[in-house]
């Protein structure tokens, strides 16, 4: 069964905003939310001083908490590739999702339901990638299926250094980027 | 130097979350004090306390089912898909203590009626004439009247239990993430519901009572409150960092001042100097208990949401 997940190259992301762009387009964010934003990290003191930009958006956990404290099924765990998704119809606005959630990945959407990242399902299901990553201009996204070790992101993770974020609060998280 | 940025800027998530507003701490502080009315109302009716006239397990269950009313309002108020809301009652999520919180709120209002139908309050009975008859059938049963306060005592325990598990199983807060939380707000509902009950009770035999049952809860609260500090500060560091929210943060002076001085230690001292005979009972006492408990699920529930696995070293 595939499980979808999604690898960032730290050493290529530049910090663009593209990707946060493209998903505010493709899923109709409304104005003042992101699904997707970016993080800068800088470590260290001058001269030696390490920047890790991140694409973060929701990590489509493997242990997720919103899941599981959702008291409607709401928040669930899609049968394509295990992408963690919010059902409007069946959200009540009880934010216990978004107080679960280690990366405060969701908000309240302005019509009243907890919105978050998709993966772009829709686009997904049709074969295509998320739209973050497909208009990356320094090709730094790569979205694929983890359980396939012919899959490129599982070349890239199984090649190269990687950490994820926050791996400590224990919801193993499904994005992973390259150092 | 770690200096993070972020350009996410998302309403109630940053720069610090604030999703909760006055109406959870509400709702957690009447959800506990219900609870705990629940606990000391049933425990009367157990022990055949019936029989005095003057027993304020009459009167409480009809308070209670004003103050949970009021308290499943400020929940929905909170909703923010409030037309939905009817989607609780149509599963059961087995992992979900909201989902569990909102099917034991449903069960608590038939057990609250059933207390109410033992003395039914004389404006309704005069309104209502039906409710005597079965008024009438239930008195004819001691044992039914036993089964109602063991009921009643199960259930207050359970929905007390239930207020500080909700915020317990959210992992993502530190502060929260601590397995005392219910204990301290079950202690907490109890200790609020002693003081309530002994502002209105008319028996001079249940204000001294209850005077020495709060003594005993706020005891037990002091030693739970110390016990969740240590449970955090023995933690990682972003745990170290919550408890410094109450101890030294932004919310220690209403910690310190409200919740432990004004809410539990005078309190309780003036209480110990009334069922030791050497002042009489005062109401000032009961009212402090009150308004700490309200103050503690406020600073629970607000240095809570400020707690968090990346800024709890930051927003000191």
């Amino acid at each position: 069964m595939a499980r979808f997940g999604m690898v960032i190259d730290t050493k290529k992301c530049v910090g663009c905003m593209d990707c946060v762009v493209a998903c505010k387009t493709e899923n109709n964010v409304p104005e003042g939310f992101n699904r997707d934003w970016i993080v800068q990290d800088a470590r260290g003191s001058f001269p030696t001083v390490n920047l890790e930009i991140r694409s973060e958006r929701c990590n489509h956990c493997d242990n997720p908490p919103c899941v599981y404290c959702c008291p409607t099924g709401a928040s669930h765990i899609h049968n394509l590739g295990g992408v963690v998704l919010v059902d409007h119809e069946l959200c009540i606005g009880c934010k216990a999702c978004i107080a679960s959630c280690p990366y405060d990945a969701r908000f309240v959407h302005p019509e009243g339901y907890v919105d978050k990242c998709t993966f772009c399902i829709h686009r997904v299901e049709e074969g295509l990638d998320p739209a973050c990553v497909s208009v990356c201009p320094t090709y730094c996204m790569y979205f694929g299926d983890l359980e396939d070790p012919n899959s490129e992101v599982n070349k890239l993770l199984n090649s190269r250094k990687h950490h994820a974020v926050l791996p400590e609060a224990g919801t193993k998280p499904q994005i992973f980027y390259l150092e | 130097m770690n200096e993070i940025t972020n350009t996410r800027m998302n309403p109630g998530i940053d720069p610090s979350l604030s999703i909760w507003n006055w109406e959870i701490p509400i709702y957690l502080f009447l959800g506990g004090i219900v609870a705990g009315m629940m606990i000391i109302s049933g425990y009367f009716l157990f022990k055949g306390r019936t029989k005095d006239v003057e027993c304020s397990c009459f009167l409480v269950p009809f308070i209670s089912f004003i103050l949970l009313s009021f308290g499943m309002l400020a929940l929905f108020l909170d909703l923010e898909h409030k037309a939905y809301v009817w989607r609780v009652y149509t599963t059961f999520k087995i992992k979900s203590p909201m989902s569990w919180g909102s099917w034991i709120l449903i069960l608590i209002y038939p057990i609250l009626i059933l207390n109410i139908l033992i003395r039914i309050p004389d404006f309704l009975s005069k309104k209502l004439k039906f409710l005597k008859s079965i008024s009438l059938k239930i008195n004819s049963h001691p044992t039914a009247i036993k089964n109602i306060g063991l009921v009643s005592m199960i259930f207050g325990a359970l929905l007390g239990i239930y207020t500080g598990v909700l915020l317990s199983s959210l992992g993502a807060r530190p502060l929260w993430n601590n397995s005392t939380l219910w204990i301290l707000f079950l202690l907490s509902g109890l200790s609020s519901a002693a003081a309530f009950v002994h502002l209105i009770a008319k028996s001079k035999y249940e204000s001294h009572l209850l005077a020495k049952a709060d003594n005993v809860f706020l005891s037990l609260e002091l030693i739970v409150l110390v016990l969740f500090l240590i449970g955090l500060l023995t933690s990682t560091q972003v745990h170290i960092s919550a408890a410094e929210f109450l101890i030294s943060g932004n919310y220690a002076p209403l910690f310190w001042v409200f919740v432990i001085g004004l809410g539990i230690i005078i309190p309780l001292i003036i209480q110990l100097y009334a069922v030791n005979n050497k002042i009489k009972h005062q109401p000032v006492a009961p009212i402090m208990v009150i308004i700490g408990g309200l103050i503690l699920r406020f600073v629970i529930v607000n240095a809570g949401q400020a707690s968090h696995w990346f800024n709890a070293g930051m927003l000191k």
